[in-house]
């Protein structure tokens, strides 16, 4: 049990801190704190040029679903950034069991990804003048933070593609793509064609985005108590996925010695 | 004529392993379709007078400047991880002869993106394009290639010094998309952005894209944007003389 608890945490952040090679503040602050400030602006001056929607609506959906660049690119890079050092054959050759050891590697990516989303959602309201009730800040972090466990869990699967997958960088820019369009961000879900709103049902930020709008109008948690729970068994769902695809990644990637394939 | 076959054969280099490179060939072309999909359906959800085909040649001039942007920023870095960079410094033809025809092939994919992005427009979202002026429309396109490539060079002989030069070419996307009039008119923005857009080429080359398509007078904006793209070529080849000089007393061109 302790060497379980040490895989995951100690592991976890070890591996973080080693393989997300954007910590340094060189491609932090410009990746993770300015761009997704000129992201909610470059939204929130296109929905006023397009007449759509208010400040509020780009500032919370943007804030929330930029999270997904951190989550994404380090749960990717978590798997690949092992093969590029080749030590991707150790860990997997190691007995360690392998929930502490995948799972450990995405909590410091959850924590992370909720502090750029805050960030974001604090300096894009402050910038754009969006009031946001002192009643909603504690709410909206919990928000926050199940959106960036929610997208871990696609992360997760990410991951895993990256056993498969040279490119992981490109995936992970495709699957933005898709969060960005998708999940109501910027884009009223009604005036989605109806395929692409069911299809958001099943995304991470879809509910967290919701939920989170409904909080910055004044709406308590328990009022969104149901998308919150829908938004994390959408996050649950997907790292369960996540894990089994993992697992039967390394399998084939055993059987075909394909661990190392550069 | 020599310089001009250098940059030619370059070019044409350059271009063939942009289009085989995943990041640049596909991940650049692919990723501005979200965005330009998304400004689709903002446009058409909202009541603005700004039509469908406002934002079709917008998000198409958006693609453009991503297939620049990010990569012209690390060309550089490119060569250092590939172990060429010292073998080009050390050619005997000015070096920005060499980087040039790099930023001019990933222009160039730009017009990919541009037609990609229209006929996205065309097809998913029914977006009817008539040009009023082609041959015009054509020299808008032309001047707005070759003023992203110099301003791509401006990024990349600038960035050399930064092991991380993709993060601050990335980091310039999204402001030349906000700030440029791509999307969002510049009466939209604050006063003092403006003298910042009007010294970006991307300003005009998208002023001159929608004056060619739509009827206007595309003329004036054609020569800024190209004469834009001329200072940006000029101040490189200084700070390429500088940054060089520097990089060899230091003996740091390579970083490590």
């Amino acid at each position: 049990m302790i060497v379980a608890a040490r895989i995951f945490f100690v592991g976890g952040l070890t591996s973080f801190r080693a393989l997300f090679y954007w910590l340094t503040p060189w491609i932090y602050i410009p990746t993770m704190l300015i761009a997704p400030i000129f992201q909610i602006l470059l939204f929130a001056y296109i929905g006023r040029s397009a007449h759509l929607r208010s400040d509020e609506f780009y500032v919370i959906g943007n804030a929330l679903q930029y999270s997904s660049i951190p989550c994404l690119f380090a749960m990717a890079q978590s798997i690949g950034g092992e093969r590029f050092q080749d030590t991707l054959s150790a860990i997997l050759v190691s007995p360690a069991a392998r929930i502490p050891l995948f799972f450990g590697r995405s909590l410091p990516v959850v924590l992370n990804g909720a502090l750029v989303s805050a960030f974001s959602l604090a300096v894009g309201s402050l910038i754009l003048g969006v009031h946001l009730p002192a009643s909603s800040f504690a709410p909206l972090a919990l928000v926050v933070l199940i959106a960036a466990f929610s997208c871990t869990g696609l992360g997760l699967i990410n991951a895993a593609l990256s056993l498969r997958i040279r490119e992981n960088a490109v995936l992970s820019n495709v699957i933005f793509g898709f969060l960005l369009i998708f999940t109501g961000a910027n884009v009223p879900l009604d005036d989605l064609p109806s395929w692409m709103s069911t299809a958001a049902q099943g995304l991470p930020f879809t509910h967290a985005i919701a939920a989170a709008r409904k909080l910055a109008n004044g709406a308590g948690l328990g009022d969104v108590g149901g998308l919150v729970g829908a938004e994390l068994l959408v996050g649950a769902i997907y790292g369960v996925a996540g894990f089994l695809l993992l697992r039967w990644f390394e399998t084939i990637s055993r059987r075909h010695a394909s661990l190392e394939r550069s | 004529m020599s310089s001009l076959r250098l940059l030619g054969v370059s070019w044409w280099l350059q271009f063939k392993m942009i289009m085989r490179s995943p990041f640049d060939g596909i991940g650049n072309v692919i990723y501005p379709l979200f965005f330009a999909t998304t400004a689709f359906f903002v446009f058409r959800a909202g009541d603005s007078p700004r039509t469908l085909i406002y934002a079709s040649f917008g998000a198409a001039v958006m693609g453009m400047w991503s297939s620049v942007s990010t990569s012209a920023g690390s060309a550089m870095q490119r060569e250092r991880w590939w172990g060429t960079l010292e073998l080009l410094v050390t050619t005997p033809r000015h070096f920005s002869l060499i980087l040039l025809p790099t930023t001019l092939g990933l222009a160039t994919v730009g017009i990919y993106n541009l037609a990609a992005t229209l006929l996205w427009g065309r097809f998913l979202f029914g977006v009817h394009l008539t040009i009023a002026h082609p041959l015009l429309f054509a020299l808008a396109i032309l001047g707005t290639v070759l003023s992203f490539a110099g301003l791509g060079f401006l990024f990349a002989v600038s960035f050399v010094r930064f092991r991380a030069a993709w993060v601050l070419g990335n980091f310039f996307e999204y402001p030349v998309w906000l700030i440029c009039g791509f999307l969002v008119p510049l009466s939209f923005l604050p006063g003092w952005v403006h003298p910042i857009s009007w010294a970006l080429a991307p300003t005009w080359g998208m002023s001159a894209i929608r004056e060619s398509a739509l009827g206007g007078s595309p003329l004036p904006d054609i020569g800024a944007c190209v004469g834009l793209g001329l200072g940006y070529v000029v101040v490189g080849v200084l700070v390429t003389d500088r940054v060089l000089r520097a990089a060899r007393v230091s003996g740091s061109l390579s970083l490590t």
